[in-house]
């Protein structure tokens, strides 16, 4: 067997493996489940189908969880460009929830709404900015291990939400902060759906647009701006970076904070429009999962939004089965993992070819 | 004398390059031959073939009079053939005596690294080696790290030795040092072939010269009979015709000014010691020198990519304007101060180029930061790509998708050197601007350059093709060392006088 | 005075416990990571060893045992829960080294995958259990978890009786055996990294593995081995977790997946050496519980408390980057896919 590098794999083809790579994937996830509770695979696929998209409101709730993952993604899309292993979306984003939930908390009803939408946004920016520039700003100046030091970021973010949360519990004593503004006189303050009118399809239609926007925005940053071919450049070499006159320094810095502050504005989006209330739970891995979505889509911010969707489905559609079928949820979690090691897998035979022609014995004979 | 090792008829090709073409060619025991030739005469080529690394394409090897097969560097060593690189293989955090023993059995898989010291310093009394067993590989000197190598090949039980080029990177007094080992050695009834181009060498420790040339095989002749004229004869051959056009250019200007230029590397070593001259526009200025001699050094230092010692002054000369100090500026702040300065950098994709970007992207590497708006613009690189796609007629699928990395070298290096010379530069520097490229395409880059040279732009040509050097260039600058050996004007200079200058270590001055 | 000596060995005895938890976690990513492999798996394989444990015991214990009305055998307890703990991690482990071995796959990537997907076959297991068992909380294997926290009580009595409210027979005799077998463990890894030619190659391996294989080394092999057996080590993690720490029960309160984070911050902390996660390791639990015994805080001030360990190993990790100094810094190949032809 010989293993070899290939190159320019037509993009359909590549498209191709990887189709068959998810196919595969959810045959085999298919005869888990047949395994574990004995029922019709194709039954329980289209029950999936039902819980993510039967109705209008399962509908929402997919395309919200679609939204959320994809933001994170999307916000570590440019230091994953830059190859800066940016493991710590998870604080990133739990420190800008903290921060949007804190200004909803403090200075709702002292504050004109807007103003207060904005201040939290940038309050959650800022701090999603700070949370990524430690990291990028050690790698630059004495080149810390950028994977560990954003990991250990993380639980220092989540003890700083533990924190807050026992602060500012709602009732006393139920150690959560509850839903905020969820009645009284600033009632639905800080909402962002309220800025239109109430509704889950207002706050997620939002979340959407906002996902869809940011999306853009970031695929344009990469692709047609100064700074996004500094990223690519940075990237593929510091040396030609430096030979260019780029600041691989600078560089390596402003990346992070931009990519610290997107994984913060979805904290912000995570408390503003998804769940109103802040608790340890409000990443809930999904920085994680999104390292996974963006690193597969090739930091392309449209692919992730397939891939986030997908993720979604089969997350929605997996509490689905579970409710109707008697598992735990938790089955959700083996689906999705079962599927993403199939597509990381598959990856191989897109980047490298195998033939199975014995090796020519040569030599002068 | 018995023979250790032979090569019949041997031939390798890397795609259509033929690197060795049906060589022939024996050593005994207990005879030191040097391997002498140019660069990428295939020196390294054919002894990679011996120590397993490459696989012949053709012909046999025969070790004590009987044919082998090496597949890999393993069973080379079971042949007892042990090659010590040029890169040295070693793990940076283990003891010297740690990397010696890697990947032996050993007794029962126990370490004892007393017994292991205990040997080394036995084999290191034997040849003179002057090793510390339980010293850390980053704690040591290059000349450390290859008597490391060397005390690894011999622990494994080798009697043919393989040194490719160990004085390249080594003092004089370190060289002296090693030569007494190889003498040693040589005592020993080990039998050793050293690569290398330095003809002193080649006389003080060999026994036996043999001499490849763009990968055939010379001939040998005994060291004894051999001058340095001979071998330098032997080794450029010939001088050949390459009808280069040379046009005189009227009026030359001083345009870069460098004084007594030295530079370390990260180790510490000086790479470049008080090196002086200028380059003036109308004029193309040859550097010469055997490979690592300071030629990348030289170059980085000027384009602000180098660490500078002090002492060392750089100034660039304008027209019309106070000339300015380039020590100190990276290469923001060159091009900031309007000095249009352009590179093509000997390592392509690891510093001129982007390799996973398309043409155009690499285009816009050099201006992509012109003007206010944030957007970069496409527009502009893309009429350069068109342009210089269609001038220098540069094979591609499109400008726009492929990344270089997939055109082949000649184009990869039509869009370098294109690039830098629609930079409007006042000066050009060119590293090994035409390594691997077939000669259409190379006679393409020196007319290129010979147009800029017309221009009024100061040209500075690093190569190692002696016959282009002397046919392309108005001046030559020969480097042994990271010293200046000698400024010669190219049109009343022959090449040997060049190839002497090339080995002669500090002299000439 | 003796107020506080007391509290404190109780607080130590409380980290010794805790802290057994990530030093197996850490041990064996230390010897994953020495062949250059870096698993961000170690959750989702502890989660994998934990449930694989305590469904084999449960199985036996509760069921087998239980339907044929005899006594669960004490050894067999203890083989089953062990062996089958380790079997499924080094599985996870396969299965991280099949992707980024063969397959090339990204290996931060590949761990994280594998942390989810680890996680989710825990949880749904460890629900279903408790399912089957009647309830959340409720599957109990007492016997195995009896076993896996015996000691000797007149030792621990008659050196506390000599020691006063010094209580060392408590603090240092009180734990089950996989507490010492932890350390024994520490112990034995590093004097075959450092005393054995294999674990010379080993580290070859993860330093510089280019250089390993041109000295005949199979990369391969080791690379495999060495995340199989660190993965397996890792999920003896898990195991203690379920039955010392929460005494032979279950719980989805996502716990196991902290504490294996903290397993690869001791990595780092502990600077690739195995024996300096044995007192890193207690210092952890020593930081993580030292709210308990610190009067006076409120509820809100001991979640800034939990963060200590976290900080304390971003303190290592800018120190070892700052003082560049060679012995303390992660194997050169850490986290870099080998392939020669790529040299």
């Amino acid at each position: 067997m010989q293993i070899s590098k290939r190159e320019g794999i037509s993009k359909s083809k590549a498209m191709l493996i990887r189709l068959i790579a998810i196919v595969v994937a959810l045959i085999i996830c298919a005869i888990v489940i047949f395994l574990i509770v004995n029922l019709n695979p194709i039954k329980v696929y289209i029950s999936m189908f039902n819980g993510a998209f039967g109705t209008n409101k399962r509908m929402w709730v997919t395309l919200r969880d679609m939204s959320m993952l994809t933001c994170i993604a999307i916000g570590l899309a440019p230091a994953f460009k830059m190859r800066f292993w940016n493991i710590g979306a998870e604080g990133q984003m739990l420190v800008g929830a903290i921060s949007a939930a804190y200004f909803m908390i403090t200075f709702s009803g002292r504050m004109n709404p807007i103003i207060l939408m904005i201040c939290m946004i940038i309050g959650s920016l800022a701090m999603g900015a700070i949370w990524g520039l430690i990291p990028g700003f050690f790698k630059a100046k004495w080149n810390t291990n950028e994977t560990l030091f954003t990991l250990m970021m993380n639980y220092i973010a989540i003890q700083c939400t533990s924190f807050c949360v026992s602060l500012w519990e709602n009732p006393p004593g139920s150690n959560s902060v509850g839903t905020i503004n969820a009645t009284g006189a600033n009632k639905y303050v800080g909402w962002i759906g309220n800025l239109l009118s109430k509704g889950y399809n207002k706050d997620y239609g939002i979340l959407l647009l906002i996902t869809i926007f940011l999306a853009i925005f970031v695929y344009i940053y990469l692709k047609y701006t100064k700074h996004g071919f500094e990223i690519a450049v940075v990237g593929d070499s510091e040396n030609t970076a430096r030979y260019a006159g780029i600041r691989v320094d600078k560089v390596y810095i402003r990346t992070m904070a931009l990519s610290g502050a997107l994984c913060g504005l979805a904290g912000f989006l995570a408390v503003s429009s998804v769940s109103h209330t802040i608790s340890t739970d409000t990443a809930n891995g999904r920085g994680f999962t999104a390292i996974i979505v963006a690193w597969l889509a090739k930091m392309n911010p449209f692919i992730m939004i397939i891939i986030s969707l997908l993720l979604a489905f089969l997350d929605k559609g997996s509490v689905q089965i579970a409710s109707e079928f008697g598992l735990n949820e938790y089955v959700s979690k083996i689906i999705t993992g079962i599927i993403l090691l199939f597509i990381l897998g598959s990856e191989f035979f897109i980047n490298y070819q195998v033939s199975f022609k014995k090796i020519k014995k040569d030599g002068g004979k | 004398m018995s023979i250790a090792i032979e090569v019949k008829n041997i031939t390798k090709r890397f795609g259509s390059v033929v690197a060795n073409s049906n060589i022939s060619f024996s050593l005994s025991n207990g005879e030191i031959v040097a391997l002498l030739g140019e660069n990428g005469s295939g020196k390294t080529t054919l002894m990679n073939m011996v120590s397993g690394i490459y696989r012949p394409d053709e012909g046999q090897i025969f070790v004590d009079g009987k044919e082998v097969e090496i597949h890999s560097p393993k069973d080379a060593i079971n042949l007892k053939i042990g090659m010590i690189h040029q890169h040295f293989k070693l793990v940076d955090i283990f003891s010297a005596a740690e990397n010696i023993i890697l990947g032996l059995e050993g007794d029962k898989g126990k370490l004892n690294m007393q017994k292991v010291n205990k040997d080394v310093k036995e084999i290191a009394s034997k040849y003179g080696f002057d090793i510390d067993p339980n010293k850390k590989i980053y704690d040591m000197s290059i000349s450390e790290k290859q008597t490391v190598e060397i005390v690894k090949v011999l622990y494994r039980g080798a009697d043919i030795l393989i040194l490719d080029e160990p004085t390249a990177v080594l003092t004089p007094q370190e060289t002296s040092k090693l030569f007494a080992i190889m003498k040693n050695m040589k005592q020993d009834n080990k039998a050793i072939i050293i690569i290398t181009h330095k003809l002193n060498e080649v006389l003080e420790v060999s026994d036996r010269v043999a001499i490849l040339r763009k990968g055939e095989y010379i001939g040998d002749m005994e060291t004894k009979k051999a001058s340095q004229q001979s071998l330098t004869d032997m080794m450029v051959g010939k001088a050949v015709s390459l009808n280069i056009d040379r046009p005189t250019s009227e009026n030359k200007v001083e345009r870069i000014k460098v004084e007594h230029l030295t530079v370390k590397n990260a180790e510490g070593v000086k790479m470049l010691s008080g090196v002086t001259f200028s380059a003036n526009g109308g004029e193309i200025l040859g550097i010469a020198g055997i490979a690592g001699s300071g030629q990348k050094e030289l170059l980085e230092s000027i384009a602000g990519l180098q660490h500078l010692e002090d002492g060392s002054k750089i100034s660039y000369i304008p027209v019309d304007e106070k000339e300015i100090n380039l020590v100190g500026l990276d290469p923001l702040e060159i091009l900031n101060q309007g000095i249009l300065l352009s590179f093509v950098p000997e390592d392509r994709f690891g510093m001129g180029l982007v390799g996973s970007m398309n043409i155009t992207q690499n285009i816009m590497l050099r201006s992509y930061n012109k003007g206010k708006s944030p957007m970069v613009d496409f527009n502009e690189p893309k009429k350069i790509a068109t342009k210089i796609v269609n001038d220098l007629e540069v094979v591609t699928p499109d400008i726009d998708k492929t990344p270089i990395r997939r055109l082949s070298g000649g184009n990869v290096q039509k869009v370098l050197v294109g690039r830098e010379i629609e930079f409007n530069p006042r000066v050009l520097m060119t590293a090994y601007a035409v390594r691997g490229l077939d000669i259409n395409t190379s006679y393409t880059i020196y007319n290129l350059l010979t147009a800029q040279k017309m221009k009024g732009v100061a040209v500075i040509y690093v190569g190692e093709d002696l016959d282009v050097l002397l046919e392309l260039c108005d001046r030559i600058l020969v480097l042994c060392g990271g010293e200046v050996s000698g400024i010669v004007d190219a049109k009343s200079i022959t090449k040997e006088e060049v190839g002497l200058l090339m080995t002669k270590v500090g002299g000439g001055k | 005075m003796f107020g506080f000596i007391s509290s404190f060995s109780t607080l130590l005895h409380s980290a010794i416990i805790f802290g057994t938890v990530i030093m197996l976690g850490a041990i064996g990513e230390i010897v994953t990571e020495k062949s250059g492999n870096l698993n961000l798996g170690v959750p989702g394989i502890m989660y994998m060893g934990a449930i694989a444990g305590l469904a084999s015991t449960f199985m036996y214990e509760n069921v087998y045992c239980a339907n044929l009305g005899i006594q669960a055998n004490d050894f067999l307890c203890v083989i089953i829960c062990l062996g089958s703990t380790f079997l499924a991690s080094a599985l996870g482990g396969l299965l991280f080294s099949f992707l980024t071995i063969t397959l090339r796959a990204n290996q931060n990537v590949t761990g994280l995958t594998l942390t989810i997907l680890g996680s989710g076959i825990g949880n749904f297991f460890g629900g279903s259990l408790n399912k089957l068992a009647g309830g959340v909380g409720q599957v109990s294997v007492n016997n195995t978890s009896r076993i896996f926290r015996l000691y000797s009580n007149k030792m621990v009595e008659a050196l506390d009786s000599v020691t006063g409210s010094f209580k060392l027979g408590t603090l240092f005799f009180s734990y089950g055996f996989l507490t010492y077998v932890a350390i024994i463990l520490a112990i034995l890894i590093l004097l075959y990294l450092n005393k054995t030619r294999m674990g010379l190659s080993l580290r070859a391996v993860g330093e510089n593995t280019a250089t390993a294989d041109a000295t005949g080394i199979n990369v391969t092999l080791y690379k495999y081995l060495a995340t199989c057996i660190g993965a397996g080590i890792s999920g003896l993690g898990g195991i203690y977790y379920i039955m010392v720490y929460i005494k032979g029960t279950w719980e989805n309160q996502g716990t196991i997946e902290a504490l294996g984070w903290l397993a690869v911050a001791l990595v780092i902390f502990a600077t690739w050496r195995t024996v300096r996660t044995i007192w890193g390791a207690y210092l952890f639990g020593m930081l993580y519980w030292a709210y308990f015994y610190i009067p006076g805080l409120t509820r809100s001030s001991q979640e800034i408390f939990k963060m200590a360990p976290y900080l304390v190993t971003i303190f290592v990790l800018l120190m070892v980057s700052m003082r560049k100094k060679k012995e303390s810094q992660p194997p050169g190949s850490l986290g870099s896919a080998y392939f020669r032809e790529e040299r």
